[in-house]
């Protein structure tokens, strides 16, 4: 019979590689779609979770362009000023890492990575009792302590919960853990650029070690750049949760250190308006979306 | 060979990309990293530092940084002690083991199972499927806590095992880099095994997973870290104590130790950090190569 016969080429060629794949494609729908859609559609109604999600239309972005004032005046300047110190200025870190990394024999280097590395392996449960160790508001605070030994500043300072220093100590704690997997790739990038485009580049005249850089180490390597970039892209937005971690609240103090995930936190889980909480989560993967597209301009590679 | 020679003439086999062997021009880089790895290194080696204080160091002033006379106290206090609930430390300890390596071994097998498919099969949404999850890479999971925290009540899984699990295990990344490296694997081996009749079942197992190491230790790496780490899991999803995990614990320790516990409470703090610190930079140091090789076939074209 043509019919069974078909069916069965089918479930051999194709019927077999859905097999493989659908453990994975259940749980990638389950716990990724699906919580993205529902972000997207419980952004359009106002849902407290006592009653039913209720349709209201726009309405919920409206309010949060016009009347969340604690948006506009705390949450974004302080998640964009996050956002573009933690995320060019840690990938560029990252980079330039990477390739002084790529000078060093193979021993010092590998010993090298794993200490600017082994940041990203702590967890951050662990690493807020340090946070708050070494920054603790009173004279046994390690900084407090340094800075008082040197006669420097006279009283302890509220590191953590004084609004002027909250922000600065949260992105140095963000930029000391952002050599991940991004700074890896990178790292294996350098190394895998064939030596002859060096040599090649050399008898042209290439003459600095930054022109080297710019001409054969960025071009040689683009996809390991993009893979960089939207994984400091992700971590970035994804580390939102430090300044509540740091300062053991949420909101923050006089919300020094408010992040777009601290906000979408405050209104889901504080004040339970999970329909407004939705359309923040919403803006915040427009966000993330918006960057990577800007990161995929610059490095893409067409062929 | 005669590449060789001109490379020593020239004095360039040490100098530039991946050298063998010391070279003046090196100096610079130790320069600037050795100061900065120092001081990448601080907040780790006080976590090892402070584990090992006695109470009257840790709170010493002016506080003092490396450990003088060093103790197990901390050690002894952690696992003596009952959490409020009266559950003892090493149940947290057990649980994360078991949450850990059943993420482990569940995520490589997800994980390699549909690369497979995605790498070396042949059907009609293979592409679309593929450009789908490189879309999700930039997947920002603490974005759709709340709707996740939704799908999760629907689905009976709040206080259950099963929750430590089954959120986790599709790891776009992983995918990703399980993929990319198959993708370096000769058609024709597996057409050769084809024709000898062999299954997919049988070259996924027998020709794909060994040829795949490198990858698979990665994907195993990045899992343990966050499964090992975790401790939102247990504060969103866990109300039942005793299946709570041991980062969540530790987690505890700091906040709820008010008063004359406060000193006890950094002390077993800074000894747990340590306990959930060592088995990531174990397994990182083990399997360091194997990532770097993966890594290489991590770009995104």
């Amino acid at each position: 019979m043509p019919m069974s016969n078909t069916l069965r080429k089918w479930l051999h060629n194709e019927g077999n590689a859905y097999a493989f794949l659908f453990l994975y494609a259940a749980l990638f729908t389950v716990f990724i779609v699906i919580p993205v859609l529902a972000a997207i559609s419980l952004s359009f109604t106002f849902f407290d979770t006592i009653q039913p999600p209720r349709y209201i239309g726009l309405r919920n972005y409206i309010t949060l362009v016009t009347q969340d004032d604690l948006f506009m005046r705390y949450v974004l300047p302080n998640t964009i000023q996050f956002a573009v110190i933690v995320g060019p200025g840690g990938y560029a870190l990252a980079f330039l890492l990477a390739w002084m990394l790529a000078q060093l024999p193979r021993l010092p280097r590998t010993l090298f990575a794993l200490i600017l590395y082994s940041p990203s392996m702590t967890a951050s449960v662990a690493m807020a009792v340090v946070w708050r160790t070494l920054f603790s508001g009173d004279q046994t605070g390690y900084l407090n302590g340094f800075l008082m030994s040197l006669g420097l500043i006279a009283e302890p300072i509220q590191w953590l919960q004084s609004p002027q220093y909250l922000m600065t100590i949260m992105i140095l704690v963000t930029l000391w853990s952002s050599m991940g997997i991004g700074f890896l790739a990178m790292l294996a990038g350098i190394l895998d650029i064939s030596p002859e485009l060096y040599e090649a580049a050399a008898l042209d005249g290439l003459k600095s070690r930054w022109q080297e850089i710019f001409y054969i180490t960025i071009p040689a390597m683009k996809p390991q750049m993009l893979f960089g970039a939207v994984m400091a892209i992700v971590g970035t937005f994804q580390a939102g949760a430090i300044g509540v971690v740091l300062s053991g609240s949420n909101p923050t103090p006089q919300y020094a250190g408010q992040l777009i995930v601290n906000h979408i936190e405050d209104y889901g889980f504080l004040r339970y308006e999970m329909g407004y909480a939705a359309a923040v989560s919403v803006v915040l993967l427009l966000m993330v979306w918006f960057f990577a597209r800007l990161a995929n301009r610059l490095f893409l590679t067409r062929e | 060979m005669r590449r060789k020679w001109f490379q020593r003439w020239r004095g360039v086999a040490n100098r530039g990309i991946n050298p063998q062997g010391f070279h003046v021009s090196q100096i610079p880089f130790y320069l600037v990293l050795l100061p900065l790895a120092a001081f990448m290194l601080l907040p780790i080696v006080y976590i090892v530092a402070s584990a090992f204080k006695p109470p009257d160091e840790l709170f010493a002033y002016p506080p003092r940084f490396w450990v003088v006379n060093p103790t197990l106290k901390n050690f002894r206090d952690l696992f003596a002690r009952m959490s409020t609930a009266g559950i003892p430390v090493s149940r947290y300890l057990f649980n994360s083991i078991m949450v850990t390596l059943t993420m482990v071994l569940a995520s490589i097998f997800v994980g390699s199972t549909a690369a497979y498919a995605l790498s070396k099969k042949r059907f009609r949404l293979k592409a679309a499927l593929f450009a789908i999850n490189t879309v999700a890479l930039m997947f920002v999971p603490i974005a759709v806590t709340i709707p996740r925290f939704l799908i999760i009540v629907r689905l009976g899984l709040l206080d259950t095992f099963w929750v430590h699990i089954l959120p986790g295990l599709a790891i776009p990344v992983g995918l990703f880099l399980l993929k990319q490296f198959m993708d370096t694997i000769p058609d024709e081996i597996i057409e050769a095994a084809q024709i000898d009749g062999a299954s997919d079942w049988w070259i996924y197992r027998s020709i794909i997973l060994p040829m795949v190491r490198p990858a698979i230790a990665t994907i195993a790496i990045l899992t343990f870290q966050a499964a090992w780490n975790n401790a939102e899991t247990s504060a969103l999803y866990i109300n039942n104590e005793s299946l709570k995990t041991f980062p969540f614990y530790l987690s505890t320790l700091t906040t709820t130790a008010t008063g004359a516990n406060a000193v006890a409470g950094q002390g077993m703090a800074a000894a747990a950090a340590l306990i959930l610190f060592l088995p990531n930079l174990i397994m990182f140091i083990i399997l360091q190569s194997q990532v770097m090789s993966t890594m290489s076939h991590s770009g995104l074209k």
